[in-house]
């Protein structure tokens, strides 16, 4: 699957998106909580810019150093007995999994929620081999139970579902025959998963942030899932996109106090979970044998260019939260499991133009992303860059706005043209006017009267022009 | 005080006098010697945003050179205004434009930003008698920074009635080509927003942005409903 999902088009996707009331509801609802969550824990931080900035410091301090850092931290998993894999694309991550795995001779693996393993279809390459992938985190583990249902959301991945659909699935996969009230549906994951946590042979994690100096990964949850998955099987693997890292604990305290607020308005979650290689002698718990797999997956080519700052994202979703794009279209119309304001600047970058060349553009442009960030990646900004770069370097513009925008530059670069042009118009739309509106304009403007009014262009001695020449005072 | 109009494409071509005459009006009544230089077109917005940022220099260039002798340029637009500070960022690699661009940038203001913080006015003597809301667009309160200048101006229009819009800072859906380029997601963020405006029940809507009002406006018109649209200009030069 890769960060793919689904093989329908852009418009229809988001045509299902709007169709979606349930959904819509669903988000609208989900935005407006975690925003104002959001707000009250930032205002308990005090000075949030200050923040803002150390946060934004920290992580590109760390990217620009990575070599040094991925360094560091490679040769400290070592040290406490641990493996590292550096997997430059998917497949050789896959590769090394499906090899740790086989060599344990594991068919039950139990996962804690990642993007990253998403990314690289993970669960399908296990599953090829014969493996049973488990995955623990609620919202996961809802969706994989129905049929693989891609997530829609970063950090609440089955924010596309309530209950009454929840229960549901439940009851046709796995029996469940109680009501839909949310605590009996968590009962009876908490009690399904928890027989699948004793059984599971491998763990297999994310990483929300590996610390260098100390060779350590670090988890947040809020489920417990995380820690039951590492401490549980013998066997842990962790699987981490590149750029997660930071140089030491205290900028891992900075990051996750920034991340628990901004994703769910949280001072922290209610797991946050620090671990060091394998287990130790006298450790009473613990896997006995630990690997790190660091994937790059198309990171390394976006470092050094002028989208290096998208990978300073920690994944909190807090663009998405405020996004009225992702407000109305919902998570699955990005056809990627990385969605919202990042997505469409990840996307087209970890995937390709031709695959997303839709996303760069499905953006107002309003700039909330980019104001919400807790570490200041200018998101509205990159995908203005993204635009560029198919313009002027893919030559992705259709022809007839290329040839549009020339006309354009000239007209609003020549003073005579532009107020020929100003002259003319009005009288070009003078036929499709009427009371004042124009209601079914044609060529270019067809698309704008579709579903709204234009007014009416201003002429002759309404216009601002001819009124300030008619003054004394003149202009010069 | 000389201050140099930046009209606007919207406010010269699209809309009437109005805006532009309350704009100059306004000003002359703080004692602004205002002029306007009659060779300004367009900020460059629509190419810089679609990605066409060779053609947007060529517009920047003109831009720059019309208002070279500017003591300061004021706007009725927060997204324009904003967009002549992006000139900056523009000539990242052109040492000599991008010098000319701080200059630009750091005397160009948008009207009420220009009213409060320049002219320290906070009370403009309106009247109007009116049950008003007001719409808060993106690029003047997100990229320019200007949150609170125009709502302390229209508290203090004698006989207007504010009412606070429900989820203010969310886009309307214009985006320049954003409104037609992605025409279904456009129509559900102008339908939020009509929606919210209804709630209020206010006759009036105010923004300072005239690519915001001509999106919502024209939506309200198309659906019949009996709220006008204002440009905060207008409402200001109210008597």
């Amino acid at each position: 699957m890769g960060i793919k999902i689904g093989e329908e088009k852009f418009f229809e996707r988001v045509e299902k998106g709007i169709n979606n009331d349930f959904m819509r509801k669903a988000v609208a609802g989900a935005q407006e909580r975690m925003q104002g969550r959001r707000l009250d824990s930032i205002s308990t931080l005090g000075n949030w810019e200050e923040w803002r900035n150390l946060a934004e410091e920290i992580r590109q301090h760390t990217l620009e150093n990575l070599d040094f850092y991925l360094e560091q931290l490679t040769e400290n998993v070592i040290k406490n007995g641990g493996n590292v894999f550096f997997a430059e694309t998917a497949e050789d991550a896959n590769d090394y999994i499906k090899s740790v795995v086989s060599k344990k001779n594991a068919k039950k693996i139990i996962k804690s929620k990642s993007m990253v393993t998403e990314e690289i279809s993970m669960n399908q390459a296990l599953e090829s081999i014969g493996c049973e992938v488990i995955e623990t985190d609620l919202g996961e583990w809802i969706l994989q139970l129905d049929d693989h249902d891609p997530p829609s959301h970063i950090v609440v991945p089955a924010l596309h579902k309530n209950k009454e659909q929840i229960r549901e699935t439940f009851s046709e996969k796995r029996g469940y025959n109680k009501s839909s009230d949310p605590k009996e549906l968590a009962l009876f994951a908490r009690e399904t998963l928890r027989k699948d946590f004793l059984e599971g042979e491998v763990g297999i994690t994310g990483c929300n942030f590996a610390v260098a100096e100390s060779g350590s990964i670090s988890l947040v949850t809020n489920e417990g899932n995380a820690r039951l998955a590492t401490t549980i099987p013998k066997t842990q693997i962790t699987v981490m996109g590149m750029e997660r890292i930071v140089p030491t604990w205290e900028e891992l305290d900075i990051l996750i106090s920034m991340l628990a607020r901004s994703a769910v308005g949280q001072k922290l979650t209610s797991y946050v979970t620090g671990l060091t290689g394998p287990k130790q002698k006298g450790d009473v718990d613990g896997p006995e044998e630990f690997h790190l797999v660091i994937v790059d997956n198309g990171r390394s080519k976006i470092l050094g260019t002028q989208f290096q700052s998208a990978l300073q994202c920690i994944r909190c979703a807090a663009c998405i939260n405020v996004c009225p794009v992702y407000r109305h279209v919902g998570g699955h119309s990005y056809g990627s499991i990385y969605p919202g304001p990042i997505g469409a600047v990840l996307n087209p970058l970890l995937g390709d133009y031709d695959e997303y060349k839709e996303l760069p553009y499905a953006s107002s442009l309003c700039a909330a992303c980019t104001d919400v960030c807790p570490v200041k990646i200018p998101l509205h900004n990159l995908l203005i860059e993204h635009r560029r770069v198919m313009v002027e370097n893919e030559g992705k513009a259709p022809f007839a706005e290329k040839l549009a925008m020339k006309g354009y530059a000239f007209a609003a670069s020549t003073p005579t043209v532009y107020n020929m042009g100003t002259k003319t118009a009005p009288s070009v739309m003078g036929p499709y006017t009427k009371n004042g509106f124009i209601s079914d304009g044609p060529g270019p403007v067809k698309l704008w009267t579709d579903i709204r009014d234009l007014p009416e262009l201003s002429k002759g001695k309404d216009k601002f022009r001819t009124w300030f020449e008619n003054r004394d005072k003149g202009g010069n | 005080m000389k201050v140099s109009l930046f009209l606007t494409c919207l406010a010269d071509v699209v809309y009437p006098a109005s805006v532009g005459k309350s704009t100059v009006e306004i000003l002359e009544r703080f004692g602004c010697e205002v002029d306007f230089p009659k060779k300004q077109t367009c900020c460059g917005q629509p190419a810089f945003n679609s990605g066409y940022h060779r053609e947007t220099k060529e517009v920047a260039k003109h831009m720059i050179n019309v208002f070279k002798d500017a003591e300061y340029v004021v706007s009725p637009s927060g997204s324009c205004t904003t967009m002549l500070h992006e000139y900056v960022h523009l000539f990242e690699d052109e040492l000599e434009w991008k010098q000319k661009a701080e200059d630009l940038k750091n005397k160009s203001y948008e009207l009420t930003q220009f009213l409060v913080d320049v002219l320290n006015v906070k009370d403009v003597g309106a009247k109007l008698e009116v049950k008003a809301t007001y719409h808060t667009s993106c690029h003047m309160t997100r990229l320019l920074g200007v949150k609170t200048a125009p709502i302390t101006l229209l508290k203090n229009v004698e006989g207007l009635k504010y009412t606070e819009l429900p989820n203010k800072e969310q886009c309307c859906g214009f985006g320049g080509t954003f409104s037609v380029k992605m025409l279904p997601i456009s129509e559900q963020m102008v339908d939020e927003k009509v929606q919210h405006i209804t709630e209020t029940d206010a006759e009036v809507l105010i923004g300072a942005d005239l690519g915001c009002l001509m999106n919502i406006g024209g939506r309200i018109n198309r659906q019949g409903k009996p709220i006008k649209v204002m440009h905060i200009a207008e409402v200001l030069n109210s008597r």
